[in-house]
């Protein structure tokens, strides 16, 4: 069987591969074969940039790169505020509403620096200067004195009348002073707002902050999104021409088909189509034209939210992948050759 | 002055008149069919949406107020002739000497919230009276309180800017018209009423009966006349009147003595209705009455006779003369025993009942909307203020006859030291009824309940739907459909979608966006303006010239009061005075042919709503007006004042003919319509595409909208209500309608735009479920928090003591104990604390010898002991969840006694079981929330929030909340904001235009891939963001479960419900069940030995109940067996002992 997904204009035919040992009699050899695998698996990059990275995987199985997306959203574990101690907060926003707000603060903490905590611990000994990085957040809304009189701009009016982000402070404790010396703990966009105060108004308060993974929540999760589609395929199986062609090439994004001096439409870049299929709704590409997804070559884009590069996640998800796959072989019932 | 005010006013509204609004600047051009819609807000702007309640209530207190007084203005002595006591004037919240505009108001509103106070104005009254020979004149003398309705001309809040709105704690949205007593806000439902003083005809086809009866309302009585058919002769009834009267003998009474008159009167020279009227003189011939004289001792022989004591007793002729006078028709004054226009009256009743006896299509509907009259705030509070003053100068004179009485006094008397006795009277009067509803007045004998409600402020939608809201005086239990259906007459005046289900359903209505509810005008000048019209006084008009054929009477108010021979002329030169701002814009004038009629209505009650007017095929409306409007030159009034736009009653507007929309008018269209979307209300407008929707769909979601849980108001976080639910992050929906924006709900919106993906997931999604997913919740989805008020007052006692509050009690090492951890060293719990359950936040003592007499202590000769000794009563939390201590407010209430409130919070995540709800009647529970990566996404990396079953909607047709999706999702893509409109809002052809531009499918439909197996889903899924709404209603509020717990003390078994803490019901249909089965032992176990299992010792030989192995009856312990039944069973035994009924146990073996 082909492995390209279908695209029909009502459904999608052919999702699931077949290449595994015993799906059908004459499944010759489809036995996993490393070598086999190393020869036919290839990754592109596309780009790489601070926050984002979008790459391929091609000629790996569904399972495989689905398995790296969801470790990448649920299982690569990054440091988030988890315990927030108020001492005073006489700002409209209520302690809860605030401390969940500093809780989606993405840090840019490298979480190899610190150890996993031991819920069972006493409470006392719960937090070490290996568990947990200390933030605070002290902020006294004033009057500003120089104001102009009048100007109706809380800007101008006040000083500190918005509380954000990069106002939580690193605290270090212990040996994090020598640890974090090069790299304080900083919020990764340090304009997030979290709070607004006015005149007379405060906030006070100290933040714990641990190591927790995205299926504990959302928080934990190191990236805003990591996902991957399939690469498209655009078959054109009759010539397009003349002023079909021009029609034909306004049905996908620019860039995607392209014109030749014979006038006839022909795939430039399928990769950059969005698959909208809305050439399916004209009639007379009726047949002319297959859309199809090539079901083995994913096309990731993982998105950080700051606090790692993105390649250190992707890579991070294939070490948890393998430790995972470790832990299986080693099982009782794993071991049974 | 005035320009400024008015400036400052328009705060709220600054935006509708920005260079751009909504998409539309002031230079592009004007395109009349479109724009004209800006007479909406515009009129929104002048009238508001509760602008009915301020204007009655407004009118009340201006004009109103002032009459009842004039009304009632002397008191005088039945003792001493010479004294009188004159009210001149009256005025509410202001001295005679002060501006008018400065209210005297004790309190704010907010702080009358807070600390449970009445929100009340002083009134004040200027008098004249006699002291002994001088009269007196005395100013601003107060008689009591009004409450004042919020945002009326008397509130503190009338045209303030929204920063000094803020500065008092209220929030600029808020629309008012409600009123605050002892700290809660109560709002007086419009109530729905039969129009009074107008003949409504109705036939009985069953039993053959044609009645015409009018309801006639003066301040002093209320009584019902009829002209009723019986056996084809037509009597008159009246409740006063013990028997039916030929009608022919009433209209002689009346001073029609000839029977040519008569026929004259109620047939004119139609030989048909001649014919069927015919038989009536007969019946009068018969009873031997032919004169005035004779007819009316006829009429005082079947009088009733109710007559107060100690009044003169009247003779036969004197009663009928009354009886004609003042009884029958009793909106109609007689002046110096002229009945003639009584006479014609009734002789107009009883031709309507022969023209319905030839023709039964001539009845009136009684649902009809035109025949409906409205009774607003001001008018049921101007009915018991009336009795309130009556009865207070009643007081004041019986008090003055008391001591007037009394032969020699020392000092001169003086009225007034005797006025302020009574001067709570009317304040409490006042309140009470607010506050508990009941208006109970003595001259009507009416006793109303529920006529206040208290304001939900469950969300912004669900108080301005209470201030919309119309409650029908009829009767809920009675299964009519009638009454309940939906009239084609309330179209644009009342809501079509907005009504609750069940038993009330159809009952309670709605007001529409655009309508405005008359006031009363005066009548004198509009019949003076017929008279001039050309029209014939009936006074001086020929009895035989009334009904002959082409000449129209004209009636005022359903009065005739002249006639008319150019009815069309008439009726074009009163409209023609009307557009022109010489008549009140809200004097309806309507033609009605069958009765050959000019109906002239001014009075009050009526819901009428704006039209342009069309003369000749052309909007009188242009381009060039709205230009204006759009400028800010013009206002709403400068287009009724210029006449291009006027109000329009019911029965008006059947009588005119009215186009939809520009291109449907032609040459005889009179009016058009300004938005067709305002035949829908203010919560039926949140609703996206309803003109898609199937119509029950929008009910639903009008009843729902209310439940949603939102931002409330600006002052939302300074409020201390009983319950308040909030949202913590609250959006503005992706689809909004103009109606959200003219009722600002984008600024206060209840609920998220979630991006649904219709498919089914999980098998947890069936019956409406959703399917939520993990992270969004994680993020803050659905995220809400409720506040909980608790009030504790410190009482003082007569003994001089009083309760106190404790500090916290602490352990050993200094710590405070548990209990007392949220608490400070006041005793209060401290803002920000956790309280668990069984923790204290008020640590209440009170003193151990509070009932111990005052005199006691004073006997000892000593005074109290400074240490007194109290016992703790505190305020321990009990829920099963920890709340945090939001507020504590500490203040002094009426009484000196010091008020706390204590306000408690919960943040809440959505969970399983929690309901949710899209704006198309679409609720849902959650059934399974589902983690992030098994979510399905698409190309994008995009996870949906919610997962929705797509059984939802082929039985529902809920067509709209899929164009709200593609909306949603075009806007999302676009980084716009889609209007789904009635009757309008962006087509769908632009919005899969968008979606195909921006890359995605036409339809909607994306590609998505499974989360779990990764591989592309077979199917395409509908994908893109719904308005979301969470409803009160959660799981934590409602989980229930016991095992063991409390018992009911009679019957020792389980108690009952989920506040006691109790069991759940094994009902008989379970039991029945349990029996079928055969599950003896589980029987038993369930309804005995898991409820109220008890050992009781039978006697073996007498069958009664013993103790302690002893039978005290038989006096022997030898035939004693212990067995064990419910306790509710021995109790009956005993209960039927103690009432002489002996029951026997006989006792047998099983096996």
């Amino acid at each position: 069987m082909s492995n390209i997904v279908g695209i029909e204009h009502d459904r999608v035919t052919n999702t699931t591969s077949t290449d595994f040992p015993g799906y059908s009699a004459d499944s010759a050899g489809s036995d996993w074969d490393l070598e086999k695998f190393k020869k036919s698996f290839n990754l592109y990059i596309s780009y790489i940039s601070e926050r984002t990275a979008n790459f391929d995987l091609v000629g790996l199985d569904t399972s495989v790169a689905n398995a790296f997306r969801r470790i990448m959203i649920a299982e690569v574990p990054s440091v988030a505020a988890e315990y927030v101690y108020i001492f005073n907060n006489t700002s409209v926003i209520q302690d809860e509403v605030l401390a969940h707000r500093i809780g989606l603060v993405p840090l840019k903490v490298d979480p190899d620096q610190l150890t996993w905590i031991t819920s069972e611990a006493d409470e006392k000994d719960k937090f070490t200067d290996d568990n947990t990085i200390v933030l605070s957040l002290d902020v006294v809304c004033t009057k500003n004195p120089n104001a102009s009189p009048d100007s109706t701009d809380p800007d101008n009016l006040y000083r500190n009348h918005k509380v954000y982000a990069k106002h939580l402070k690193f605290e270090p404790q212990g040996r994090q002073v020598e640890l974090f010396a090069n790299n304080p703990v900083v919020p990764c966009d340090p304009n997030i707002l979290l709070a607004k105060l006015r005149p007379g108004q405060e906030i006070s308060l100290r933040v714990h902050c641990i190591l927790g993974i995205g299926s504990d929540h959302a928080k934990y999760s190191p990236v805003s999104t990591a996902s991957y589609r399939l690469l498209p395929v655009i078959d054109i199986k009759q010539p397009i021409v003349g002023k079909e062609a021009l029609e034909f090439q306004k049905c996908f994004p620019s860039g995607v088909i392209d014109i030749n001096e014979k006038g006839e439409a022909y795939v430039k870049d399928a990769r950059k189509d969005t698959v909208s299929r809305e050439v399916l709704r004209h009639e007379q590409f009726n047949g002319k034209v297959k859309l199809g997804r090539q079901r083995d070559h994913f096309i990731f884009n993982v998105e950080s939210t700051g606090a790692m590069p993105p390649e250190e996640i992707f890579f991070k998800s294939v070490r948890i992948l393998r430790n995972k796959a470790e832990y299986l072989r080693n099982c009782p019932i794993g071991n049974l050759n | 002055m005035t320009t400024t005010v008015k400036k400052e006013q328009s705060d709220s509204f600054e935006d509708l008149l920005n260079p751009v609004y909504k998409g539309k600047s002031l230079t592009d051009p004007i395109n009349t069919a479109e724009d004209k819609w800006n007479l909406l807000p515009a009129f929104l702007k002048v009238k508001g949406l509760v602008k009915q309640h301020l204007d009655s209530y407004n009118y009340f207190v201006d004009t109103d107020l002032k009459k009842i007084v004039q009304a009632n203005e002397k008191v005088l002595s039945d003792v001493d002739p010479d004294f009188y006591l004159k009210y001149l004037d009256i005025r509410v919240g202001y001295k005679s000497k002060a501006d008018p505009k400065q209210i005297e108001v004790l309190y704010p509103p907010h702080e009358c919230r807070l600390r449970d106070m009445t929100y009340s104005a002083p009134i004040y009254v200027d008098v004249e009276y006699t002291r002994g020979r001088k009269i007196i004149i005395h100013r601003d003398l107060e008689i009591g309180r009004m409450p004042i309705m919020l945002r009326s001309n008397k509130c503190v809040l009338n045209g303030r800017t929204e920063n000094e709105m803020a500065y008092l704690n209220e929030c600029p949205l808020d629309p008012g018209g409600y009123f605050i007593v002892n700290g809660t806000e109560k709002v007086i439902l419009v109530q729905e009423q039969l129009s009074k003083n107008r003949i409504i005809v109705e036939a009985d086809d069953k039993k053959g009966i044609v009645q015409a009866s009018v309801t006639s309302s003066t301040h002093e009585r209320k009584s019902k006349t009829y002209v009723v058919t019986k056996n084809d002769k037509i009597y008159l009834k009246h409740n006063s009147i013990s028997e039916e009267v030929p009608i022919v003998i009433v209209l002689k009474a009346a001073g029609i003595v000839s029977d040519l008159e008569v026929l004259q009167l109620v047939c004119g020279d139609d030989s048909v209705y001649q014919d069927i009227f015919a038989v009536n003189f007969e019946e009068a011939a018969k009873l031997g009455v032919y004169t005035q004289k004779e007819a009316l001792e006829y009429i005082g022989r079947k009088v009733k006779t109710i007559r107060r004591m100690n009044a003169p007793k009247l003779t036969i002729l004197q009663e009928g003369i009354e009886a004609i006078a003042s009884t029958l028709i009793a909106h109609l004054s007689v002046e110096n025993l002229d009945f003639r226009e009584k006479a014609i009256y009734i002789a107009i009743m009883t031709r309507r009942v022969v023209m319905t006896m030839n023709n039964s299509k001539l009845v009136d509907d009684r649902d009809y909307v035109g025949n409906k009259r409205l009774e607003l705030a001001g008018q049921l509070m101007s009915l018991l203020f009336e009795d309130l003053f009556k009865k207070f100068n009643n007081d004041f004179k019986m008090n003055l006859d008391k001591i007037l009485k009394k032969p020699s006094r020392a000092s001169e008397f003086d009225a007034l030291l005797h006025i302020n006795i009574h001067s709570n009277n009317i304040t409490t009067g006042l309140n009470r009824a607010i506050s508990t509803g009941n208006w109970s007045l003595k001259r009507f004998k009416m006793e109303r309940a529920g006529v206040t409600h208290v304001l939900s402020r469950l969300s912004y939608i669900s108080a301005l739907g209470m201030m919309t809201r119309i409650s029908s005086q009829f009767e809920k239990s009675r299964k009519v459909s009638g009454p309940r259906a939906l009239q084609p007459s309330q179209f644009g005046m009342l809501c079509t979608s907005d009504t609750p289900e069940g038993e009330a359903c159809g009952l309670v209505k709605n007001l529409a966006l655009m309508t405005h509810i008359t006031t009363d005008d005066e009548e004198t000048p509009i019949r003076k303006l017929c008279y001039i019209l050309g029209a014939e006084n009936i006074n001086i008009a020929d009895s035989s010239t009334l009904h002959t054929n082409g000449t129209f009477g004209v009636y005022l108010n359903g009065t005739l009061v002249a006639t008319t021979r150019f009815p069309i002329r008439f009726v074009n030169s009163f409209r023609y005075l009307r557009r022109t701002g010489k008549v009140s814009a809200f004097v309806s004038i309507y033609t009605n042919v069958h009765q050959n009629a000019v109906h002239i209505a001014a009075d009050g009650g009526r819901i009428c709503r704006p039209l342009i007017i069309i003369e000749n095929g052309k909007s009188r409306v242009t381009a060039e007006h709205l230009q204006k409007l759009k400028n800010g030159e013009w206002e709403f009034d400068d287009f009724l004042v210029n006449g291009l736009v006027e109000y329009l009653d019911v029965n008006e507007e059947n009588d005119s003919l009215i186009a939809l929309y520009e291109k449907d008018i032609f040459l005889a269209t009179t009016h058009l319509e300004i938005e067709p979307f305002t035949v829908l209300g203010a919560v039926a407008g949140l609703i996206p595409y309803p003109h898609h929707n199937q119509s029950p769909r929008n009910t639903y979601q009008c009843a729902m909208g209310k439940q949603a849980i939102g931002a409330i108001a600006y002052n939302q976080f300074r409020r201390i209500d009983t319950l308040l639910y909030l949202m913590c992050y609250p959006q503005q929906p992706m689809v909004k309608s103009k109606t959200i924006e003219l009722i600002q709900y984008d600024k206060l919106p209840a609920g998220q735009n979630a991006t649904v993906a219709v498919m089914s997931y999980s098998g947890y999604d069936i019956e409406d479920a959703l399917v939520l997913n993990k992270s969004s919740i994680d993020r803050g989805f659905g995220r809400c928090q409720v506040f909980r008020k608790n009030t504790a007052v410190l009482k003082r006692y007569p003994n001089n003591s009083k309760d106190i509050l404790a500090g916290m009690r602490v352990n050993e090492d200094g710590e405070p104990i548990w209990q007392h951890t949220a608490l400070g060293p006041d005793g209060l719990g401290e803002v920000g604390m956790r309280v668990q359950s069984g923790q204290i936040y008020v640590n209440k003592c009170v003193p151990a010898n509070a009932s111990e007499s005052v005199l006691g202590g004073a006997q000892n000769g000593q005074q109290a002991p400074p240490q007194q000794a109290h016992r703790e009563q505190p305020m321990v939390y009990r829920a099963p969840e920890p709340s945090y201590i939001d507020q504590v407010m500490m203040s002094v209430s009426d009484n000196d006694q010091a008020l706390i409130k204590v306000l408690l919070r919960q943040t809440r995540r959505p969970e399983l079981g929690d309901k949710f709800s899209s704006r198309h009647g679409q609720k849902g529970v959650c059934g399974i929330i589902v983690q992030q990566e098994d979510m399905p996404f698409n190309d994008q990396g995009i996870c949906p929030d919610i997962i929705m079953n797509p059984h939802g909607f082929p039985s529902r047709m809920t067509v709209g909340k899929m164009l709200e999706l593609v909306s949603g999702k075009a806007g999302v893509l676009d980084g716009s904001l889609q209007y789904g409109t009635c009757f309008g809002g962006s087509k769908l052809e632009d919005m899969s235009k968008i979606l195909v531009e921006k890359g995605f499918n036409y339809s909607g439909k994306d590609m998505l891939y499974s989360g779990i197996t990764g591989e592309c889903l077979q199917a395409y899924i509908f994908f893109g963001p719904i308005y979301y709404q969470k409803l009160k209603h959660m799981v934590l509020d409602k989980m229930h479960a016991r095992a063991r717990g409390p018992r009911a003390v009679l019957t020792r078994q389980p108690t009952e419900g989920r506040s006691r803490d109790g069991g759940l019901r094994l009902g008989e249909m379970e039991r029945d069940c349990v029996i079928a089965y055969g599950a003896s032992q589980l029987l038993l176990e369930r309804l005995m030995l898991s409820s109220d299992a008890f050992d009781v010792d039978v006697c073996n030989t007498c069958g009664l109940m013993g103790y302690n192995g002893w039978c005290p009856t038989c006096k022997t312990s030898e035939t004693i067996i212990k067995m064990t039944i419910p306790y509710a069973a021995k109790l009956l035994f005993q209960e039927l002992i103690s009432m002489n009924i002996a029951p026997r146990l006989k006792l047998g073996d099983v096996f």
